[in-house]
């Protein structure tokens, strides 16, 4: 009996000892699975096996956003090959910052199937972007824009929301985002991304939140920057910057949240505009379409 | 008899050869690997998002269920699902193992009729585990269910492990979390997502354990209960509560036991310790009453008429510890049963009581220790140990009268993990000792080996 607990015991042993010396030749990655050094840094080499752990299935094994899940995913994926990012804080058409890839990652993309990763550590989320930036030769022949100059957010008056409304009008907003910043706008329908697939307007309407963040500082980024592969451009050659607040308060008043904007829009009364010259007026409600 | 011996031995060896060029095999064809069990297949993630290794839970799926099986991505109600969509997985063990029953009493064959000896009983051969049907996601945004139908093997009768709707986020906070219906309670180790299977190591000593064969409480720990929770958490979870209360038949349908009820608190703190990841302590305190007689109708106990109440408790505090992919959980529970339930007494007969009783105290110490190599490959070792520190009967003799030591070692892996399932070979050796509970008040040690195919699908 004393034979067979000890052959067992010894088996085991020897087992755990094989396979851990078997797969340690293997250079690992805490938290994620291990993999070959190549031409890595420790951070590169870490956000790899952690790319493996918690991103593979969706942006797939080269970054491309060919996932095994991402038939089913709508909007798709992001193609890290093509380094183009929607969320930054840098001029449009340059590379993000890492904080912002980060940011992205922490806060994840609402209206899309990318979750928040805050329950992971910062310096996870960090490799990760190390990782992910090995993916486009862009990161070694380019650096990243320099991040855009917010001034400081401005007292909200019924002439700042007034003047929004105007820019929302004047800048054509509505086209994507109608009259009301409900997404339905006449040419919301037309909307496509820059690999030429579907895409809709934002709907004001939907929730507190955007793309890319929830604060008013959030808001204006997103106007100024532009989002990158996707048909909403950049108004920084358009938008004075403390114009720009003037529309960040008027879209506030849009959204389903109490806000001094909304309640200040309630006191003056405003109604959706009634675009001057628009072909064709959107429908009322966008779920009929 | 001693050929028979070695023919048991030398079979024995040939299996873990083959088991050891099996496992060889296995990781000879190692990959990029992949889970996408079923919520993972919800929301196109593998399931190494969620588990360090299935099915222990890492720190991004422990906000994911407490979160109420969401994301809170825009994508957790039932709508944004395709319609062929089934939130259904399932999960079974093949296995084959071996188990050791030492110093049990046995009719002597030479003499039947005789005083009974003491015999070790091995046995081994090829098993099953139950099978676990494991449902769950969401009902709507903020209502998520958890449904777990389970078949035993044998003799095919099914089981509700877990039958639950939570209502998520109540006014949109995470701190307001409401689940009722049958439910683990919430501990500092999941008995339900248990990284070893084996008869002796497949349980926690701390949630079972019981000082004296006479003892009546069948309150356990790691048995899902009947109940409600109020569970709150922070936004990075690093602050959880639960407080439940809970019908005191230990998870049992029907009411047929007493009725009264158990209450349970649970409070940790998790916090950022550098580099090595993220550390959480905790405390946690469950108690309760159960009867101790029953009304009767021609000599048989009624059901659901459970009298003469006796209270009992289980106190614990415990800490989580990360060293990058080393983590170690140490648990200290204190538990007490009252002296009609440790003497198997009814309240209404005191006069029966032995001499000398006395109500239960017991310690527990739990350690247990993993070493995620990656999500495919883990190792586990535990040390349990109880200590009873005031026997049902005073000045009871040995003192150490039923005190136990279990000690687990075993490691998983997972050779594919590819979508929609999750393979894992898993090896595992148990043993236990309890201190002078054979029939001639020597030590008895039970051991387990076990190896098998744990897969999901």
């Amino acid at each position: 009996m004393q034979a067979i607990h000890k052959t067992i015991f010894l088996s085991m042993l020897l087992l755990g000892l094989g396979l851990g010396v078997g797969v340690a030749q293997n250079a690992g990655a805490s938290s994620g699975y291990p993999t070959s050094k190549n031409d890595f840094t420790h951070s590169e080499q870490r956000g790899h096996g952690l790319y493996l752990r918690y991103c593979v299935g969706c942006h797939g094994d080269l970054g491309d956003g060919e996932g095994e899940n991402a038939p089913y995913i709508d909007p798709k994926p992001r193609n890290f090959a093509l380094a183009i990012f929607r969320c930054r804080s840098t001029p449009t058409g340059t590379l993000p910052t890492d904080q912002d890839l980060e940011d992205s990652v922490e806060r994840g993309l609402v209206n899309s199937n990318m979750p928040s990763w805050r329950p992971t550590m910062p310096y996870d989320r960090k490799d990760l972007v190390a990782y992910i930036k090995t993916f486009s030769p862009r990161w070694k022949t380019e650096k990243p824009g320099t991040p855009i100059e917010i001034p400081a957010e401005p007292e909200v008056t019924p002439e700042r929301v007034k003047a929004g409304e105007t820019l929302f009008q004047k800048l054509e907003c509505w086209k994507c985002h109608g009259v009301e910043g409900r997404g339905n706008g006449p040419s919301a329908d037309t909307l496509t991304d820059d690999q030429n697939r579907p895409i809709k307007a934002f709907n004001f309407h939907d929730g507190t939140r955007f793309k890319c963040g929830s604060t008013d500082r959030d808001l204006y980024k997103i106007f100024m920057t532009g989002l990158d592969g996707s048909p909403m451009p950049s108004f920084v050659d358009n938008v004075k910057p403390d114009e720009a607040w003037d529309l960040v308060f008027y879209l506030r008043t849009l959204q389903p949240m109490k806000t001094k904007a909304k309640m200040i829009a309630k006191q003056l009364g405003l109604r959706p505009i009634n675009p001057a010259g628009a072909s064709a007026q959107p429908p009322a409600n966008p779920e009929n379409k | 008899m001693q050929m028979g011996f070695l023919n048991k031995r030398s079979a024995g060896s040939c299996f873990l050869f083959a088991a050891l060029v099996l496992t060889l095999f296995v990781l000879a064809d190692s990959g990029t690997a992949y889970a996408i069990p079923a919520f993972a297949r919800k929301y196109g993630l593998p399931c190494s998002a969620c588990h360090e290794a299935w099915p222990k839970l890492n720190s991004f799926g422990q906000t994911f269920k407490d979160n109420g099986y969401q994301l809170m991505n825009d994508r957790d109600a039932p709508i944004w699902q395709n319609p062929s969509y089934w939130p259904v997985a399932m999960r079974i063990t093949p296995h084959w193992h071996y188990e050791s029953a030492g110093r049990q009493s046995v009719d002597n064959p030479a003499d039947p009729a005789g005083p009974q000896i003491e015999k070790t009983i091995n046995t081994s051969g090829f098993d099953l585990t139950g099978i676990d049907i494991l449902t769950g996601g969401t009902l709507a945004k903020n209502i998520s269910f958890l449904l777990v139908p389970s078949i035993d093997p044998g003799d095919g009768t099914v089981g509700f492990e877990s039958a639950n709707v939570r209502f998520d986020n109540i006014h949109g906070s995470p701190w307001l979390n409401v689940k009722f219906g049958k439910f683990e309670l919430d501990g500092p180790l999941s008995e339900k997502r248990m990284m070893s299977f084996s008869n002796v190591g497949g349980a926690y000593l701390f949630f079972h354990f019981l000082p004296a064969v006479t003892d009546t409480n069948d309150f356990t720990f790691g048995e899902n209960q009947l109940g409600v929770e109020w569970m709150g958490h922070s936004l990075n979870d690093h602050t959880r509560f639960a407080i439940s209360m809970v019908s005191s038949t230990n998870g049992n349908l029907g009411l047929v036991g007493g009725r009264s009820y158990d209450g349970h608190i649970h409070i940790s703190q998790g916090f950022m310790a550098g580099k090595l990841g993220l550390q959480r302590v905790g405390a946690y305190f469950a108690s309760g009453l159960r009867p101790t007689f029953f009304l009767q109708s021609a000599g048989a106990d009624l059901p659901g008429t459970g009298q003469g109440n006796r209270s009992f408790y289980r106190a614990g505090a415990y800490g989580s510890l990360y060293l990058g992919r080393f983590d170690v959980t140490g648990v200290f529970q204190r538990a007490s049963d009252n002296v009609f339930l440790a003497n198997g007494v009814p309240a209404n007969d005191a006069g029966s009581l032995p001499a000398g009783a006395q109500g239960v105290l017991w310690n527990t110490g739990t350690f247990e220790a993993h070493y995620t190599y990656s999500p495919k490959l883990f190792f586990l070792v535990r040390y349990e140990l109880a200590r009873i520190t005031r026997q049902p009967v005073a000045g009871l003799s040995p003192s150490d009268l039923g005190n136990a030591d279990v000690i687990t070692v075993g490691y998983r892996y997972y050779p594919f993990m590819h979508s929609r399932a999750g393979l894992a070979w898993h090896q595992e050796f148990a043993t236990e000792l309890t201190r002078h509970t054979s029939g001639s008040g020597l030590d008895q040690r039970t051991s387990s080996y076990f190896m098998g195919l744990d897969f999901a699908f």
